[in-house]
């Protein structure tokens, strides 16, 4: 076995292979940017390597940089991750040639599978099931245009070299055709250093699935069952969960059995995934092969029992797999949620900053499960603006679907993160949606569910008034607290009363409290009774309580007079006040915030690429009015509805911080 | 005597009802409490015991003879806030708008007498039209009765002013004696003349918001000290900082129960500071991590933001902080956050609240603005406040200090109890840079001469240890212990005992 390992990669994946690496007793080699100093993956390895400055083009995927840091330091092997140079053959041909072993397939399986052409072309050869399109090169928009007519919208435009939804488009007519092509090529040339396009059918109402494969360099191949990758948001996964609540025993056979067959087509070793559309009728069709191991692995690992980390440096050390197929069995449920620090609020967009509380829920068994989280950063760490938003994979496993859910569901409610914006409140929605607790989803759904984008959860009357019990409870414990300041007036201290008015969410709850040593018992208006306990004291943040025998877990913010409470993707606001006091605050006058209809915001810190439209010029619903470049990605912002541009605040190549006005209309 | 009862309880009834339900009304319309309703929200309930409840004017000219409301437009009077005693008084828009008479100033300075006398603060909720016409002289002859009070109870009783209406001509001086002023946003609003006599003698045109409110009066003037969305969020945060304050300034700040670990380490501090020098951080994620339970009470928010002032506790006792911000105007010193630092030390000495003093300056604004707007003069008031302050007073310099600002911000030569630096302080005359463009003048012309120096002064002097050296700093310490270090300082100086010499009073550079 290697005695060093060199991690061609940052963030949780770096971390990740640490783990195994560390398990399996080797010693891990980390590589770091400038931005990267102080990050996770340096403080786990047993070297680093400083590699450059940040942005990736200038040292993660520089081919020469991380030769040397190999040579430097006489790692054996080289764990690539995913993303930057996992599929990059070149880099899998330098490796040869130094005589250091590759973590991962062949040059020439990389070769043929990187490329999605050629791997459509050689899947179909290998009798896999495989989608119409395209399959040349397109030369300009007006090809783009013609293509997309004969193959018939709707159309997917991919970079050739894509992945992660970069460089991905979906047309439903020419010019959106048109559009969609130029800024593919644009990103694709960014992010890949590759503007190779190329069209395919859009497949309606489809869901991702993929089988995982792991082969060794003697001819054996198994397939580690699926995973359900629908839960997408323009292209990039969000949710995933192994098995699929879909498919069928046949139809995974067939599945897995076409996939290792592409496998042994291309002479692939390691761990790879063929990914596939299923329509619903569990047509599936071949999309890419991933060459690599991917982020969504650990739900595999959660129902296998297999360490794929390990199988692929099994693997590249030679070793013959220790497990044949009748050994690959499916155990339980596992779901996988991405923490992305991308603002659900702000349509997603990625925010950036310093950590300044981060608190994942704790590693290992909860309720009728277990969670795992694989993570890159930690409290008091930067998510910089020059890498991917993923902060941490929250992954939970239960003996059924449905545990899973539930398990992860008070996961995410305990997961605290501060500082940046981030998507919690909206895997919370998403766990409490039905589509996706019925399993009923497409790739769509959160295009169908969230068209407008999330504006967090309207709880039910059932979750409000478990809410404002707990909160009248722990309203009572902070105003008992207050009324035991020194200096009170003897014989006339302050007496705190039972009666209470708790409003949230445009509801207002008149209750009474009788508190005993082990808890409260909160009675309502109609009669009803909340039995709430916990060890919630002013200040936590979290606070970890019962109501009638059921978990709540709150998260806590000050606001005046009562709390912010954050639970279940609902963000409220939360007065806790005496009767009286609540008659009177409903006396006073209702606030709106200040119109911003009538202009154009920065979404994002970004860079203004380009403004499309001038003072004077009538634009309508939809129209492209300018480009803003945040994190790699070029978002057009458009018109939300017809009107005439008044004034113009910004000019290409502007950096604009989030909620700058960009234009006005009047 | 049934009879005799009753008719107490019908006049108390009727001096409740102030101006009438209609004018109750039209006060509600405006999104405004009652004079006794904000009493209700700001006391503890039950406990407000009211007096002169029957008092009316004596104005007998332009037939005021014939309108003799009780109470005659204020209420006053004291109760408990969390147990601990305040005076009160809140004045009723609903009789003649508000309007300050002979009694009505009367009423105030009874309340007044009384909370010196038995050292309590005062409260008090203004919404008045301004002096009472009819009376005349005799209404401004009230207006300086509370005037001079208000000058007797500064530094002996915290007075607090909520502003809640109207506010204008004379009435404003009251207010602006107090030690912090509260405004309701949208709702009330200050000047000394209004946007009719503005338009008169300047022609310019303004609108009473514009002019004086919450907006303008909590960023630009600098008058109020916070700003509230309503009058339920106003009273609701006054009982928060009157928790805070000590009752007199006879008696110690508050002590109240706390439920976070006073040794409590937070790593992320760690990496609070940035490792480019000039990358900004946000101060204030380190003023609420050190806090007890991560409760500040900030004051002045919004106004010469590169300094935080406010209050928070640890283990449980009041602590004024004093910080700079480096994500405005780099932290630095100017006239404005001068003044306002200045005037909050000045307030916790008065009250005997310790100071925390968190430092990343990189010194005074230069320029011409600053320098006609006499920064030496308005500087010097925060320097002077610093020194003259007895109470308990622990620095941490996270960052810069640099220059004469490194002096002011509460220095080990200013009397500072413990003076601690985190091991990213950098304690010198200035910045690398401008050390070397000064120092090697004459070989400006080699860039990489000046690189050489440049590293040469930084390895020198941009570090902790040369001032550590002298004994200026006391101890540098890790950023993740800071609460457990700063804590058990502000402990062991529970007992300090420290008192300049006798004088009538200092001649602060005003």
């Amino acid at each position: 076995m290697f005695n060093k390992i060199l991690i061609a990669n940052r963030g949780e994946i770096a971390c990740r292979v640490i783990k195994t690496a560390r398990k399996m007793g080797i010693q891990t080699v980390a590589l770091y940017s400038d931005a990267d100093k102080a990050a996770l993956h340096v403080q786990m390895a047993d070297e680093a390597v400083h590699i450059g400055p940040p942005p990736a083009n200038q040292s993660y995927i520089v081919i020469d940089k991380v030769m040397d840091a190999i040579r430097h330091t006489g790692a054996q092997a080289v764990h690539p991750g995913y993303g930057f140079l996992s599929e990059n053959p070149k880099f899998a041909q330098a490796l040869e040639a130094e005589g250091v072993a590759f973590v991962g397939p062949p040059v020439k399986a990389i070769e043929a599978m990187g490329d999605k052409i050629t791997s459509k072309k050689i899947a179909q050869e290998a009798g896999v099931s495989t989608v119409p399109g395209y399959m040349g090169l397109i030369e300009d928009a007006d090809e783009a245009v013609k293509i997309s007519n004969e193959i018939g919208y709707p159309v997917m435009i991919k970079a050739s070299a894509g992945g992660g939804g970069k460089g991905m488009r979906i047309a439903w007519n020419d010019e959106e055709a048109r559009e969609g092509f130029q800024s593919s090529k644009n990103e694709a040339a960014s992010s890949f250093g590759d503007d190779r396009i190329f069209i395919e059918k859009f497949v309606t109402q489809p869901r991702h699935i993929e089988i995982q494969v792991l082969a060794d360099a003697h001819g054996n191949c198994v397939y580690l069952n699926e995973r359900e990758c629908s839960i997408q948001r323009r292209n990039q996964k969000v949710v995933e969960e192994a098995p699929s609540p879909f498919l069928d025993e046949a139809t995974r056979k067939a599945m897995g059995e076409q996939s290792v067959a592409l496998a042994q087509a291309v002479g692939y070793t390691s761990a790879g995934t063929v990914e596939f559309i299923v329509d619903g009728d569990r047509n599936f069709y071949f999309l890419e092969m991933n060459t690599r191991l991917q982020v969504e692995h650990p739900v595999t690992e959660l129902i296998t029992g297999v360490d794929l980390v390990e199988q692929m440096i099994r693997v590249a050390n030679g070793e013959p797999l220790s497990i044949t197929q009748d050994d690959v069995k499916i155990n339980g449920w596992a779901i996988e949620n991405r923490l992305y620090a991308e603002d659900p609020y702000r349509n997603f967009l990625p925010s950036i900053g310093r950590l300044t509380r981060y608190r994942p829920p704790a590693e290992g068994e909860l309720g009728a499960g277990i969670v795992r989280n694989d993570t890159g950063v930690y409290e008091g760490g930067e998510i910089s603006m020059y890498y991917d938003p993923m902060i941490a994979k929250l992954c939970t496993w239960a003996p059924t679907r449905a545990e899973a859910i539930e398990v992860m569901r008070n996961a995410l409610d305990s997961f605290e993160v501060e500082g940046i914006g981030h998507n919690l409140p909206f895997l919370s929605a998403v766990m409490d949606h039905d589509r996706f607790t019925s399993g009923n989803m497409t790739t769509a759904f959160i295009a169908e569910e969230y068209p407008e984008g999330f504006e967090g959860v309207e709880l039910g009357d059932a979750d409000l008034r478990r809410i404002a019990a707990a909160t009248a409870a722990m309203n009572r414990v902070a105003e008992i607290r207050r009324a035991r300041i020194s200096g009170r007036l003897d014989n006339h201290e302050r007496h705190v009363g039972e009666s209470w008015n708790v409003a949230l969410q445009g509801q207002s709850y008149d209750v009474t409290i009788a508190a005993d040593r082990d808890g409260s018992t909160v009675r309502f208006e109609d009669g009803a009774e909340l039995r709430v306990s916990g060890d919630w004291t002013p200040g936590d943040q979290l606070a970890t309580m019962d109501v009638d025998g059921a978990p709540l877990v709150l998260k806590v913010g000050k606001i005046s007079g009562g709390f912010r409470i954050r639970s279940r993707g609902a963000d409220l606001k939360v007065h806790v006040r005496t009767p009286r006091q609540a008659e009177l605050a409903r006396l006073m006058p209702e606030k709106l915030p200040p119109d911003t209809s009538k202009m154009l915001l920065c979404p994002m810190p970004g860079l203004i690429v380009k403004v499309d439209v001038e003072v004077g010029q009538e634009v309508q619903e939809g129209q492209a009015l300018c480009t803003v470049e945040a994190m790699k990605m070029e978002n057009i912002l458009r018109a939300e509805r017809k009107g005439v541009v008044s004034k113009i605040n910004a000019s290409a190549g502007d950096n604009l911080a989030v909620d700058e006005v960009i234009m006005e209309f009047e | 005597m049934k009879d005799i009862l009753q008719e107490l309880e019908d006049r108390r009834t009727e001096a409740r009802l102030g101006g009438g339900e209609k004018r109750i009304a039209s006060q509600h319309a405006k999104g405004k409490l009652t004079a006794r309703e904000r009493i209700e929200l700001l006391l503890d309930e039950d406990s407000f015991e009211e007096f002169d409840m029957f008092v009316a004017h004596r104005c007998t000219e332009f037939g005021m003879q014939d309108n003799r409301p009780k109470g005659d437009g204020v209420v006053t009077g004291w109760g408990t806030i969390n147990g601990r005693m305040v005076y009160v008084f809140s004045q009723d828009f609903t009789v003649f708008g508000g309007s300050l008479s002979e009694t009505h100033a009367q009423k105030i300075c009874k309340i007044m007498d009384m909370a010196m006398q038995n050292g309590a603060p005062v409260i008090g909720i203004n919404d008045s039209g301004g002096a009472r016409i009819q009376e005349g002289v005799a209404s401004l002859a009230g207006y300086a009765e509370v005037f001079q009070r208000n000058i007797m109870a500064s530094g002996v009783i915290p007075q607090i002013s909520v502003i809640m209406g109207p506010c204008a001509g004379g009435a404003v001086y009251s207010p602006a004696m107090t030690d912090f002023i509260f405004m309701v946003k949208d709702s009330s609003y200050m000047f000394v003349t209004g946007p009719d006599v503005v338009k008169t003698v300047t022609n310019e045109v303004v609108t009473a918001e514009e002019l004086g409110g919450a907006s303008t009066h909590t960023k630009k003037s600098s008058v109020a000290d916070g700003a509230f969305e309503n009058d339920v969020e106003a009273l609701a945060e006054v009982r928060r900082l009157v928790d805070f304050l000590p009752l007199n300034n006879r008696e110690k700040p508050p002590v109240r129960p706390f439920f976070d670990e006073p040794g409590r380490v937070e790593e992320s501090l760690d990496t609070l500071i940035p490792d480019n020098p000039n990358t900004p951080y946000d101060m204030k994620e380190l003023i609420t991590k050190i806090a007890d339970e991560g409760d500040f009470y900030e004051i002045q928010e919004d106004y010469a933001k590169n300094i935080i002032t406010g209050f928070v506790r640890l283990e449980g006792q009041t602590v004024g902080v004093v910080a700079n911000q480096p994500m405005v105007l780099a932290g630095c010193l100017d006239i404005d956050s001068s003044r306002k630092a200045a005037r909050f030390v000045r307030f916790c000495d008065c009250f005997e609240i310790p100071i925390l003093t968190l430092v990343d300056v990189p010194g005074f604004l230069p320029g011409t603005s600053q320098e006609y707007g006499g920064v030496i003069k308005h500087g010097a008031k925060l320097l002077f406040a610093y020194g003259e302050a007895t109470v308990p007073k622990v620095t941490v310099i996270t960052r810069k200090a640099y220059g004469g600002a490194y002096d002011v911000m509460a220095s080990k030569h200013l009397r500072g109890d413990f003076n601690y630096a985190w091991p990213t302080a950098e304690i010198a005359v200035m910045g690398a840079k401008g050390a070397t463009e000064i120092l090697y003048r004459s070989e400006l012309g080699d860039p990489e001469k000046i690189a050489a120096r440049t590293q040469e002064y930084e390895d020198r002097f941009a570090n902790p240890f040369v001032a550590a050296e002298r004994g200026f700093i006391d101890e540098v310490i890790q950023p993740r212990s800071t609460r457990r270090r700063v804590s058990r300082a502000f402990a062991s100086l529970r007992g300090k005992q420290l008192t300049n010499p006798w004088k009538k009073h200092d001649n602060i550079p005003l």
